[in-house]
């Protein structure tokens, strides 16, 4: 089995700590406390690594697949840490129509990552995303604030060797 | 009570009665494959749908229960429209399935595939497009899971959460890329797993299997320098007849004894013989903690899922916990040391099997401290289901066979020892022995100690044993466990003596046991059934305590000493240590 953990060592400041034993203890005990705690555990991490939902599971009192089968099955909890430079490609309707799937293939082949992950460097990470509202450019991608409108597989390669620092 | 009709013939059920029970209790069987009683009724398959008049579409007949609404309905449970999206769910699940039946374990027990012959689904590639295509996870010692094959049912997900309260499988990702799978995608061998093979006896397909080691018995026997022995525990009896067509309950003993000789194993031996040994050190042990001050309660050790978990989720107990081996271990420590010896046998020559309703026996064999001789005390452990396999392998006519008896001295055991297949028999053989003891060794002490049996998952029970009270409790199932010893921890349970078995009604529902599909387990307590065959055993047996047996005077007299004995300790004990596996 392929166990998906992380590429990126997970380290944390005390304060973070800190602040997710804070959200923990004061949410659980309520019904339905483990979404709001993934979300603010993730506001906190900026994404559930194994050893945030393995805390989550020793405090909550639950098996960490239970808090693993919630994370991945909303598609708002990432695993991974974003990169430096976060590439969302838009899989909306209009965007994909005109060949985003492919786009966000190539991406994944060149990054050698699938759709969700952070290269090993931790310079890029993939994800897709739906509507940004820029129908009329599509296909569509974002890397960080960056906006790039009509794309064709071809164009990938030397759009990410602009990020080369 | 809510007047309905069920294809058309009106019938009177009581409220709450669900679709799928008032259509049962009338003579109609809905076919399902989700549903399991008690621990997984989710709705989710959709092959219980039901026409149901005023209904928009067709309803899940296992999760709705008729009330004063549904007065003067009128359910279809087998129109056209039922049986045509009966079939379609088959053949969507079979487009994502890859139908390796030829050699599935499950084969001919299978309830997809029952089904689809039922419905007659015979174009398995009625719907082409994308499969997934899962990793087999082989990782542990006692099963294999083969998602490709799974379902989604989650059956063995709710056996692991509410049997166990374990729940180191579930759901994982969504809609077509969801996968029963471990945390992580991490192995089940390196997950808080028991190994108890709850889950597999759950499964309506072949996802879920032991590990089939009856290669390695077969190889063996064919081996002319091995000495092949065997031991059968007290449990195989009790489900054996099941795969050969013999009714829930039938103890097959004699056929059992027959079949193993006819194998070709040297000798044959019966693990009753360790439980009476078990029972001697472990009443031993209880009474020497209550004199002494030692550690209490005292927590039996027989059952390797157990001790798994205990080891896993409360290491705290571990000092409660029994030194005492397993029968299954003892037994095996005992051949390959007084009887190797007695026999002039070297014991690396020797090849132990077991044959076991067990699951968790696979990964007992491999543990730390249990090789007395040197050598594991058991080599190879198989599953009741196995044994069947090899049974049929061997062209043997499992009915036909005459009733033999086992090999002398680690034969018939007492019927103190037949009953440790059952939630409550290790107490009740425990206490035939230690009241005896505790009461002067009157020849006339208690046999039968009823308030610990049943099948019941939490059992209290106080006995006056010659002026002391003597306060038990007996749990099945690892969730019943856990409640218990969180009681214990908290100080709201006073007891000295727990019996915990890992298996929900003990060993006779144990996970390596003959499977019977979930049709049969919604409607019949197994556990029940199945353990009624040990008691009958017993209350036949002439000799029904354990220190009474002829074949356990003779090993004290000729090796051990006496219980507790400085050799006893070295052959028949072992120790526990915390595990840190992912929870």
């Amino acid at each position: 089995m392929a166990f998906k953990k992380s590429v990126v060592a997970f380290s944390q400041t005390p304060e973070q700590e800190q602040k997710l034993m804070e959200v923990i203890n004061k949410e659980k005990g309520h019904k339905g406390a483990l979404m709001p705690i993934l979300q603010q555990a993730q506001e906190i991490y900026g994404y559930l690594p194994i050893e945030v939902q393995t805390i989550i599971a020793e405090e909550m009192g639950i098996s960490l697949e239970k808090v693993y089968g919630v994370v991945t099955f909303y598609a708002q909890f990432s695993l991974n840490p974003k990169g430096k430079y976060k590439i969302s490609v838009c899989l909306g309707t209009a965007c994909y129509v005109k060949g985003s799937g492919d786009v966000y293939n190539k991406l994944q082949e060149l990054l050698n990552i699938k759709g969700g992950e952070l290269t090993p460097d931790g310079k890029f990470s993939l994800e897709a995303c739906r509507c940004i509202g820029a129908c009329g450019l599509a296909p569509v991608m974002t890397i960080n604030d960056d906006v790039y409108g009509r794309l064709t597989v071809d164009e990938v390669g030397d759009i990410l060797a602009k990020y080369n620092d | 009570m809510v007047n309905i009709k069920i294809n058309g013939i009106e019938y009177s059920v009581e409220e709450g009665t669900t679709i799928l029970e008032a259509c049962r209790q009338n003579g109609i069987r809905i076919p399902t494959l989700c549903w399991l009683k008690d621990i997984n009724a989710i709705g989710a398959c959709r092959i219980c749908v039901v026409e149901m008049s005023g209904a928009r579409s067709l309803t899940a007949a296992c999760v709705y229960p008729l009330s004063k609404f549904d007065e003067g309905k009128n359910i279809l449970t087998h129109s056209p429209a039922v049986l045509e999206s009966r079939k379609m769910t088959l053949q969507l699940l079979l487009s994502n399935h890859n139908m390796d039946c030829l050699a599935c374990a499950r084969s001919g027990n299978c309830e997809l595939q029952a089904l689809c012959k039922e419905l007659g689904v015979d174009d398995s590639s009625y719907f082409e497009g994308a499969k997934n295509e899962f990793d087999i996870d082989t990782s542990s010692k006692h099963m294999y899971r083969d998602d490709n094959k799974c379902i989604n049912c989650r059956r063995c997900v709710a056996a692991c959460e509410k049997y166990q309260g374990i729940g180191v499988i579930g759901a994982n990702e969504r809609g077509f890329k969801t996968e029963i799978s471990c945390a992580f995608g991490m192995d089940l061998a390196n997950t808080a797993c028991v190994s108890c093979g709850q889950c597999i006896t759950a499964c309506p397909t072949g996802a879920l299997s032991e590990k089939d080691d009856t290669d390695k018995v077969w190889e063996a026997l064919a081996d002319p320098e091995k000495v092949v022995v065997v031991q059968t525990a007290p449990a195989v009896r009790a489900s054996l007849g099941e795969a050969f067509g013999y009714p829930m309950g039938t103890h097959v003993e004699g056929k059992l004894a027959a079949s193993l000789r006819r194998l070709g194993f040297n000798a044959v031996f019966d693990t009753d013989f360790g439980a009476d040994l078990t029972i001697m050190e472990e009443a031993n042990e209880f009474i020497d903690r209550v004199k002494n001050g030692g550690v209490l309660p005292m927590i039996t050790s027989c059952s390797p899922g157990w001790i798994r978990y205990c080891e896993a989720y409360f290491p705290e107990f571990l000092p409660n916990l029994s030194s005492c081996k397993s029968p299954q271990q003892m037994a095996g420590a005992i051949i390959k040391t007084y009887w190797a010896k007695k026999n002039n046998i070297d014991p690396k020559n020797i090849v132990s099997v077991s044959v076991m309703p067990c699951t968790a026996k696979k990964f007992e064999i491999g543990r730390e401290d249990q090789s007395a001789a040197g050598v594991p005390d058991v080599d190879i452990s198989i599953t009741t289901r196995e044994l069947v396999k090899m049974i049929n392998k061997a062209g043997l006519r499992f009915n036909d066979l005459p009733d033999e008896k086992f090999d002398s001295p680690l034969s018939e055991g007492s019927g103190a020892a037949i009953i440790f297949g059952a939630t409550g028999g290790v107490m009740e053989a425990a206490l035939r022995t230690a009241v005896w003891k505790l009461t002067g060794e009157a020849p006339d002490s208690p046999v039968e100690f009823n308030e610990v049996r049943g099948v019941e998952g939490i059992k209290f029970a106080e006995y006056n044993v010659g002026g002391t009270a003597v306060k038990v409790a007996v749990v099945s199932g690892l969730a019943n466990a856990k409640k218990l010893l969180t009681q214990v921890k908290n100080g709201e349970v006073d007891v000295q003596f727990i019996e915990v078995m890992a298996c929900p009604g003990g060993c006779v529902n144990g996970g390596g046991q003959v499977i019977q599909p979930a049709e049969v387990r919604n409607f019949v307590d197994i556990r029940a059934e199945r353990a009624k065959a040990l008691y009958s055993l017993d209350s036949a047996r002439a000799v029904r305590k354990s220190h009474e047996s002829p074949d356990i005077k003779e090993v004290y007299e000729n090796f051990l000493g006496e219980p507790g004995s400085h050799i006893a300790h070295e052959v028949l004990h072992t120790s526990y240590k915390p595990s840190s596996l992912s929870k």
